[in-house]
């Protein structure tokens, strides 16, 4: 960090958020602290119920933390706003619009009309080539298609961070491995700040700069590990030595937090 | 052998196997016609055509269609105007939720013909106790339906609009309404059905022309032939009504993923 200046985007400050069920109150998240800068890759990885996705969503704006709170570029964030994009793993598409009137909704909401929002979706849709299905509802789509329209209407919207939840989840394998390659050769051009949680400790560690680990219920930031192999990634990083390395390192963490759940 | 006989019923068109339905029916309907134990009540086409120009001779036809379709307009549109707001109301607010829902269960299970006498006690004879019955059919067969389409929307859906920058307006308008939209269309639809099914026990309330009042007092006569031809005209405005609707709703509503009964 030292003699670069970088840009702070989302602060995450001593954030705990607590659920009242019908056995009682159960934390969620505990004192989580962490700084997101501009550029950043992270990917948060930890066992089913540690409180991933429940991070994403305070960030996001979507629910509220119970005590601390998340900063976006020096603001309190108090609800959703289009400087923090989400990628679900549901793709979350409208079906009653085509391909292209999806893209453009994320163009619409920001003011950007007619023909103007067009011409700029189908620029979207390009990126992540899918110019020939522009007039297809979503019903006619792949999961994986579905999920690179997603994708492009995340980045319509032009956040300065993409918070993506575990958006590679729901589909096949290699329809997996091809969403990551085109991702990272996405983002290895634009550098667009990304929060991306997956529960695949290769798919995090083929990503991201650091990884995060997060600790079984009640979630807590347990270690955040650089990942120093550099970009550009291909699926063929994931056979070398060090790759390994870190794969071996991050799961036997992971899987600790799992032993501990199945407490 | 079995494959052979599937193979040739798929390569026969939608259109032949509904002629071929078509002369089926006619042929049963003619051999009822011949049966004594069958024959008084389904006289032959020729017969029933006869017992329906004897209608329209008589000045009753076109009063008793044109009643029985104002009555079933009014019922069916009121319902479905009082429908829509209860529905969304009970999709919304808890409170009127559970309130309402379960009363609508009970009086759903009702015929409607068993509460006849108490609306006409209430609404005395002619139109109002005619609209009002219907009203009710339709009602609640619509606000149920609505009611289930509006508590379904993907809360995913609205969450996606909402980071991309949604107001609640947006949300209503561009979100809720389109994908609520799909439930309302199988409301009308179903709310057609009801209507014209509810017709004989809305006119049963000492109506003085009408389909269903019609069909009862040749009843009263043995007079089939005119008879039949009411029950199957009652038949063919009720195919014709759920043809335009499912016309709409493939329009309107082609873009999901799986379709409603």
């Amino acid at each position: 960090m030292a003699g670069e200046e970088r840009n702070l985007i989302v602060k995450i400050d001593n954030v705990r958020k607590v659920y009242n069920t019908r056995n009682g109150e159960m934390v969620a998240l505990n004192g989580v602290n962490l700084d997101i800068y501009e550029n950043e890759f992270i990917c948060v990885v930890g066992p089913s119920g540690c409180g991933k996705s429940t991070l994403l969503n305070i960030i996001a704006g979507l629910h509220d933390a119970t005590s601390g709170a998340v900063y976006c570029k020096g603001k309190k964030v108090t609800g959703t706003g289009t400087e923090r994009g989400v990628v679900f793993q549901q793709y979350a598409l409208f079906p009653w619009l085509t391909v292209k009137k999806n893209v453009m909704f994320a163009l619409e909401m920001k003011g950007i009309k007619g023909k103007e929002a067009e011409e700029q979706a189908m620029k979207y849709l390009e990126k992540v080539d899918l110019v020939k299905f522009a007039d297809h509802y979503p019903k006619e789509l792949s999961g994986g298609m579905k999920q690179r329209v997603a994708i492009a209407r995340a980045y319509a919207a032009d956040p300065e961070v993409l918070l993506m939840d575990e958006p590679f989840g729901a589909l096949d394998a290699q329809t997996r491995t091809q969403l990551q390659t085109e991702l990272l050769e996405t983002w290895e051009k634009d550098r667009k700040t990304c929060f991306f949680i997956t529960h695949d400790v290769e798919e995090a560690i083929i990503l991201a700069q650091k990884v995060i680990i997060m600790s079984a219920r009640p979630g807590r930031i347990k270690s955040i590990i650089n990942i120093d192999i550099p970009y550009p990634r291909t699926q063929e990083t994931k056979m070398t030595p060090r790759f390994l390395e870190l794969k071996n390192e991050i799961w036997s963490q992971v899987y600790q937090e799992y032993l501990e759940v199945r407490k | 052998m079995e494959q052979k006989k599937q193979s040739l019923a798929s390569r026969i068109p939608p259109k032949v196997w509904l002629l071929i339905s078509f002369a089926v029916a006619m042929l049963v309907w003619y051999i009822m016609s011949i049966v004594p134990q069958t024959s008084r009540a389904f006289p032959n086409v020729v017969v029933t055509i006869e017992g329906l120009m004897r209608m329209v001779e008589r000045g009753a036809f076109w009063q008793d269609l044109s009643s029985s379709l104002i009555s079933v307009a009014l019922g069916y549109a009121i319902g479905f105007i009082i429908a829509l707001p209860v529905a969304i109301l009970m999709a919304w607010y808890v409170p009127v939720r559970n309130i309402l829902e379960p009363w609508i269960q009970f009086i759903r299970n009702i015929p409607p013909l068993a509460y006849v006498p108490l609306i006409v006690i209430c609404a005395g004879v002619g139109r109002l106790p005619q609209v009002i019955v219907i009203t009710i059919a339709c009602f609640l067969i619509m606000c149920v339906t609505i009611y289930q389409g509006v508590i379904n929307v993907d809360e995913t859906l609205i969450k996606a609009a909402r980071v991309l920058g949604a107001s609640d307006k947006d949300i209503f308008i561009r979100i809720i309404t389109p994908a609520t939209l799909p439930f309302i269309l199988t409301a009308v639809r179903l709310g057609a059905s009801v209507a014209l099914t509810t017709l004989i026990a809305a006119e049963s309330t000492g109506a003085s022309a009408g389909l269903g009042m019609r069909i009862r007092s040749l009843n009263n006569t043995f007079d089939a032939a005119p008879m039949l031809a009411y029950v199957i005209i009652i038949g063919i405005i009720g195919i014709t009504l759920e043809k335009i609707i499912k016309f709409l709703e493939r329009k309107l509503t082609g873009w999901q993923e799986k379709r409603e009964i």
